[in-house]
C-alpha cells in the first residue's frame, strides 16, 4: 500500500519532471541526466536486491553493465545486427556469464562474490583494453546507432527518457512483487541467518545464483540502452570504480528498500554529473563523506529519513482523528 | 518393563539413528550412537553440557554431514542429503540460540516456513499471475494458524527481533510446524524461560504430538524431560549411555554418574523429581 503511493507519485514526477525543466533554460539539460539516472536505477535496483535482500556484495556490476553495452555496441556496429536484437543478446550472454561467475562463489558462505566478481572485473576490463580488433581498446568504439521504433528514431532526449523510464518503472514493480512474496521472504532470510533459512527448507545457495544472475542482467539492459543513447564506449566507463559506486549508490539510498536503490542512484548521478563539477578532482573526497556520514547517521539510507516522516505524519493524523 | 507396557501397541519407528559418528578434527563429538524415535512419542534426548546432543540435531537436519553411519526417516536414508531436502521430507527444527529472521515480522517468519509447501516462481511473483496471488493468501492464512497455535497472533506485525526470548522460542515452534513436519526437533526449547512460560511450552508439545507429530526433544529442565517425555536417551561424550522411561532414567546408576555433583544433585532435587 505505502508502495502503491510512492509509486503514484513517482509517476506523477517523472510526467511532470520535462515539462518543468524544459521551461527553465539553466536545467534544460538536466532531462539528459535524468535519462542516466533511469540507465542506472537499472542496475541499483538489482544490486538492492542482491545486497539488501539476499545479503551478497557485487564489486562487478560495473562489468556486467559494459558487458550489455559493449555486446550491443560490437553486435551493431561490426555485425550491423538491429538494435534490438542486440539488446536482447547481450542480456542473455551476461546471463550465461554471471551463472558462470555466481554458482562456484555463491555456494561458499561469507563474502567470495565480492571476490570473485572484483577479479571478474578486472578482467573484463583486461579484454576491454586489449581486444582493439573487436573493442576499439582504449579508444573506444564509436557510432553505435540509436534505437528506432517502427521506424522512428529515438533521437529526441524526451524519448529515451520515456523508453528508460517506462522499462524502470517496469523493473521497479516487477522486483517490489518479487519482494513481497516467497521469494522476497527467502531472499531476506538468507540475509538474517542462512543457517536457520537452510532448515526451513529454503534453497539458500540457488537464491543467491538467481537473484545474482537476475541482478546482472538488469545491469547488462542498463549497459545496452547506455551503447544506443550515447552512441561511444569506452573501457573507462566501466572499471572498478563505477562499481564501487553502484553499491555506494544502493548504501546511500538504503539497502533494504528499492525505493533507497532508486534515491541513491538519483542523488549520486546529479551528484557525480552535475553538483559537484566546482569540486574538481576533489569530487571523491565529497563521495567519501557522503558515504561517512550516511553509514554512521543513517545505517538504513536516506530513504529511511522519508518513512521515518511518513510514520510522524501518520501518527499525526491518527492522534488527531 | 512392566506387563502393561509389554502389552501396550508398539507405535512404528520413524526416526533411526544408526552407529552415528561424527569428528570434528581430533575431537570425537560422537561416537557409534544408536537410538530410534517411534512414531507419535516425545523423545527425549539428555546428557551433560556439550554430550553431542546439538551435534545430533544438526547432523539429522543434514547442516553437518556424518563421518560415518546412516540416519533414516520411515525407512529412508536422509544423512549425507542437503538440509533442504531432509526439511522437505518432513524434519524441522529449533534452534539453542534462537535463530529468527529478526528484521522480518512475526508473521513473515512463519510465511518461511510455508516456503518449501508453496511453489510460486521468480516469473510468476514478479508479474503477480493469479495462481501466486492465490497461494501468497494461502499462506498467510496458514501462517496465521499457527502463530495461533502457539498464541502469538497478536504479535503477528512486530519485527521478530523485538520479541522477548520466550517469545521467540514459541515464534521458531511456529515457524518448524509450519513446514508440515513429520518430525519436530527442539532444541532446549526451555533455556531462559521462567516456570509459566515453561509450562505453556510444555502444554504446546503435548498438543503438538496431539498432531500426530513426533517430538525430540533436548533439554535441560529435568522437570520438563522427566514429566512430558515417553522415553528418555541419556548421552555423554558422544556416546549413549542409557535409555528408558523416565521413572528407569532417575534410577540409572550410569545417568547418576555423568550428572555427578552438581548435576545429580539437581536429578533428584524437588525440581527434579517432578
Amino acid at each position: 500500500m505505502q508502495d502503491r503511493t510512492a509509486l503514484l507519485s513517482l509517476i506523477v514526477l517523472l510526467v511532470l519532471f520535462p515539462v518543468f525543466v524544459t521551461q527553465v533554460e539553466a536545467i534544460s539539460h538536466y532531462l539528459d541526466v535524468m535519462i542516466f539516472v533511469g540507465i542506472f536505477s537499472l542496475i541499483s535496483m538489482g544490486l538492492s536486491l542482491l545486497m539488501g535482500y539476499a545479503g551478497q556484495i557485487s564489486l562487478g556490476h560495473a562489468a556486467f553493465f559494459g558487458l550489455g553495452a559493449y555486446t550491443s555496441g560490437i553486435l551493431c556496429v561490426k555485425l550491423a545486427v538491429s538494435p534490438w536484437l542486440a539488446m536482447v543478446a547481450g542480456p542473455l550472454l551476461t546471463a550465461v556469464v554471471a551463472y558462470a561467475v555466481g554458482v562456484p562463489s555463491l555456494k561458499l558462505k561469507g563474502h567470495y562474490l565480492a571476490m570473485a566478481t572484483l577479479g571478474f572485473g578486472v578482467i573484463v576490463r583486461i579484454v576491454l583494453n586489449e581486444e582493439v580488433g573487436l573493442t576499439g581498446g582504449p579508444s573506444g568504439l564509436s557510432d553505435v546507432p540509436g534505437l528506432k521504433i517502427l521506424g522512428a528514431p529515438l533521437d529526441s532526449e524526451l524519448s529515451f527518457y520515456i523508453l528508460v523510464w517506462t522499462l524502470v518503472l517496469l523493473v521497479l514493480v516487477f522486483c517490489l512483487n518479487v519482494v513481497h512474496s516467497r521469494i522476497g521472504r527467502a531472499l531476506r532470510s538468507i540475509h538474517d541467518s542462512e543457517l536457520a533459512a537452510d532448515a526451513m527448507g529454503v534453497e539458500t545457495a540457488r537464491y543467491k545464483v538467481m537473484i545474482f544472475v537476475l541482478s546482472a542482467v538488469l545491469a547488462s539492459l542498463g549497459g545496452s540502452l547506455y551503447a544506443h543513447y550515447v552512441g561511444f564506449l569506452s573501457p573507462s566507463s566501466f572499471n572498478l570504480l563505477f562499481s564501487i559506486k553502484l553499491v555506494m549508490m544502493v548504501v546511500v539510498g538504503g539497502m533494504r528498500s528499492l525505493w533507497g536503490a532508486l534515491l541513491g542512484t538519483w542523488l549520486l548521478t546529479f551528484l557525480g554529473n552535475e553538483w559537484l563539477h566546482v569540486f574538481k578532482d576533489f569530487d571523491i573526497l565529497v563521495y567519501g563523506a557522503i558515504l561517512l556520514l550516511v553509514v554512521m547517521a543513517l545505517p538504513e539510507g536516506l530513504v529511511s529519513v522519508v518513512s521515518r516522516l511518513g510514520e510522524v505524519r501518520k501518527r499525526g493524523k491518527e492522534s488527531a482523528g | 518393563m512392566s506387563a502393561m507396557d509389554a502389552r501396550r501397541h508398539q507405535p512404528s519407528e520413524l526416526l533411526h539413528v544408526d552407529s552415528l559418528e561424527k569428528s570434528f578434527g581430533g575431537i570425537r563429538a560422537l561416537q557409534g550412537l544408536t537410538f530410534s524415535v517411534a512414531e507419535g512419542s516425545i523423545k527425549a534426548v539428555i546428557g551433560p553440557n556439550g554430550a553431542g546432543k546439538t551435534t545430533l540435531f544438526n547432523l539429522i537436519t543434514g547442516l553437518f554431514a556424518p563421518t560415518g553411519g546412516i540416519i533414516s526417516l520411515k525407512g529412508e536414508t536422509i544423512s549425507g542429503r542437503r538440509p533442504q531436502e531432509i526439511a522437505r521430507l518432513g524434519v524441522s527444527r529449533t534452534f539453542q540460540n534462537v535463530l529468527v529472521f529478526g528484521r522480518m515480522t512475526v508473521l513473515e517468519n512463519v510465511m518461511v516456513g510455508r516456503h518449501i509447501r508453496s511453489r510460486a516462481s521468480i516469473l510468476s511473483t514478479g508479474l503477480r499471475l493469479p495462481g501466486m496471488r492465490r497461494e501468497e493468501r494461502q499462506i498467510q492464512a496458514r501462517a496465521m494458524e499457527y502463530l495461533g497455535f502457539v498464541g502469538l497472533e497478536d504479535r503477528a506485525r512486530e519485527y521478530a527481533g523485538n520479541l522477548p526470548l520466550g517469545e521467540q522460542k514459541l515464534l521458531e515452534v511456529a515457524r518448524a510446524l509450519a513446514t508440515e513436519p513429520k518430525i519436530l526437533l527442539l532444541d532446549e526449547p526451555a533455556g531462559g524461560l521462567n516456570t509459566r512460560e515453561t509450562e505453556r511450552l510444555a502444554e504446546i508439545i503435548h498438543r503438538i504430538r496431539g498432531r500426530k507429530i513426533t517430538v525430540v526433544l533436548v533439554e535441560h529442565d529435568m522437570n520438563l524431560v522427566m514429566e512430558n517425555s515417553d522415553e528418555i536417551t541419556v548421552i555423554s561424550f558422544g556416546q549413549k549411555i542409557a535409555e528408558g522411561k523416565p521413572r528407569e532414567i532417575k534410577k540409572h546408576p550410569a545417568v547418576i554418574e555423568a550428572y555427578l555433583g552438581e548435576e545429580a544433585d539437581y536429578l533428584n532435587s524437588p525440581a527434579g523429581r517432578g
